[in-house]
């Protein structure tokens, strides 16, 4: 599947979403107001400050967390509670996967437990191993692998799920700088495979324009949304090429300007409070 | 492992008791007191009065009885522990009250169960059970409480809920400190064992103890007191063995852990 093949049919819609978190201190918001479409097959990046409530976004789009007002509709069903054809990978890869369980059995378990057929599970792991790079370690314990590859296990598991939509939330943040390019490369070659749809989240601006299709730029807390940008760049992208793309380049100062600007944006004259 | 590290182990957790009785050896050589025991005289009493049918009339019902406690204190520790440590309400309604009997040293309450349950095994194996309940249950509900956060919102993603959470992430997760209760329970549930054959008791180790020490056969009576010792390794071992197998995960990850640092 190509960026060609996204349809306008929009599969995930973000209506007026506003969270605040009640503390012994006051309510904290961390979201305002945002509000914006997904389409099927499309890969979009979420990038904003740290702290501009980005994690927060993400759970209420999971249903992970009920959102303050507003609502998240998935495939025309208002989400209320974790939907069956949605997949989250975290941040952090070390405490998302089950240590107990060996690879390939951490890739299986929610089938498992969705009474998928073992013939069919058996043979979903084993693509989703083979997809991440992974095919030759199904018997070790994620401890036993390094970061890189732990995170792998994660979005091996989440591809065998096969969900329609793939959320992740800061995926390569904790991992080398090596090991994160290979990454990016290895989620944009899934998606193109696979024809999900993505929203992936980062503070990377570099990171936002080289994977998406698409860059909603987030403000701090509490969130609004700055810029919807298209990324006009190949569908091919390479490490080095695409880099040192003129156009990247461009791309890539636009966003940070906008972060710039970002981090000073107030919404109005409300105190701004960060929330992790 | 070799059989060079085999021995080497062997070396150092014999050492220090062999060096002990050595010196306890010397140190009574010319004890003339018959309460002071003797190396060699416990050995020859255990060997004289313990061994043979002493052993399965006396020793075998305190086990059966320290079993059944124990097993059923693992049992229902923690099926208690995981409801209470899932449950907010649970916690706040079940506070004072476990802080409450749980400061009550289970011996006082032996009387009051032999009156009220009466004097055969199931006061015994009620009051071991009730000794060894605190630490498992309270271990149970701090382990469900502190699940990892990241890894129980991973498990509702995935639609992993109920009966399925319960026993793939729930009950795995709070193993180690289940482990943890249930190793705590061990040397209470045989203190309990031996007190609660002290009282009104028709067999048992801890009735036999109390009848040699009443007919003067100190020797036999130390021999006894041995015994329990042995048992407690012996439990400990059983213990350690079982704990290596059901947690080679997390011992695994842990040493990862330390060598990174």
């Amino acid at each position: 599947m190509s960026a060609d093949a996204t349809t306008n049919e929009v599969l995930l819609s973000v209506r007026g979403v506003q969270k605040i978190y009640s503390t012994p201190t006051g309510g904290v918001e961390a979201v305002r107001n945002l509000t914006f479409d997904l389409r099927k097959g499309e890969f979009a990046c979420l990038v904003g400050p740290s702290g501009s409530g980005k994690t927060t976004l993400l759970k209420c789009i999971s249903g992970l967390l009920a959102p303050t007002s507003g609502e998240v509709v998935l495939d025309g069903k208002v989400v209320d509670g974790p939907p069956r054809n949605m997949a989250l990978v975290f941040q952090e890869y070390g405490r998302s996967l089950y240590p107990w369980l060996r690879v390939a059995d951490n890739v299986e378990m929610p089938l498992k437990v969705a009474r998928v057929p073992k013939e069919e599970r058996k043979r979903r792991v084993e693509e989703a191993l083979e997809a991440v790079g992974l095919a030759h370690v199904p018997t070790s314990y994620p401890w036993q692998l390094s970061g890189g590859m732990q995170q792998r296990v994660a979005i091996a598991r989440a591809i065998a799920y096969q969900p329609e939509v793939l959320l992740m939330d800061e995926p390569f943040a904790a991992v080398d700088a090596q090991t994160r390019a290979d990454l990016e490369d290895l989620v944009r070659s899934v998606w193109a495979k696979l024809g999900l749809t993505i929203l992936f989240v980062t503070h990377d601006i570099d990171e936002s324009v080289y994977l998406g299709e698409r860059v909603i730029v987030l403000s701090s807390s509490p969130t609004v949304i700055l810029e919807d940008l298209k990324v006009d760049l190949p569908e091919t992208r390479d490490q080095l090429e695409t880099r040192s793309d003129a156009r990247f380049v461009e791309l890539r100062h636009h966003v940070y300007e906008q972060i710039q600007k970002a981090k000073t944006y107030t919404g109005d004259t409300e105190a701004v409070r960060t929330v992790a | 492992m070799t059989t060079r590290s085999i021995g080497m182990r062997l070396v150092y957790a014999l050492a220090l008791p062999v060096l002990i009785i050595a010196v306890w050896w010397v140190a009574t050589l010319n004890e003339t007191n018959p309460f002071v025991p003797k190396p060699g005289q416990i050995v020859s009493d255990f060997f004289g009065s313990w061994f043979g049918p002493l052993l399965v009339q006396q020793v075998l019902p305190s086990l059966y009885r320290l079993g059944v406690g124990l097993i059923s204190a693992i049992v229902v520790g923690v099926v208690l522990g995981v409801v209470v440590g899932s449950s907010r309400v649970a916690r706040k309604l079940t506070g004072p009250l476990f802080e409450f009997i749980r400061a009550v040293p289970p011996p006082v309450l032996l009387p009051v169960l032999l009156l009220v349950i009466g004097i055969d095994d199931r006061s015994k194996i009620f009051l071991i059970f009730l000794g060894c309940l605190w630490p498992i249950l309270l271990n149970t509900i701090d382990g469900v409480r502190g699940v990892d956060q990241v890894l129980a919102d991973t498990t509702r993603t995935y639609g992993v809920t109920g009966w399925q959470k319960l026993r793939r992430f729930v009950l795995p997760a709070s193993l180690p400190r289940i482990m943890t209760g249930i190793r705590l329970a061990l040397p209470i549930a045989i203190i309990l064992m031996v007190v609660s054959e002290m009282y009104a008791a028709i067999d048992g180790l801890g009735y036999q103890i109390m009848l040699f020490k009443q007919i003067f056969q100190i020797g036999p009576m130390w021999a006894g007191i041995v015994i329990i010792g042995l048992i407690g390794i012996v439990l400990a071992w059983i213990f350690r063995v079982i704990e290596r197998r059901v947690l080679a995960w997390y011992f695994g990850q842990r040493e990862v852990e330390t060598s990174e640092r």
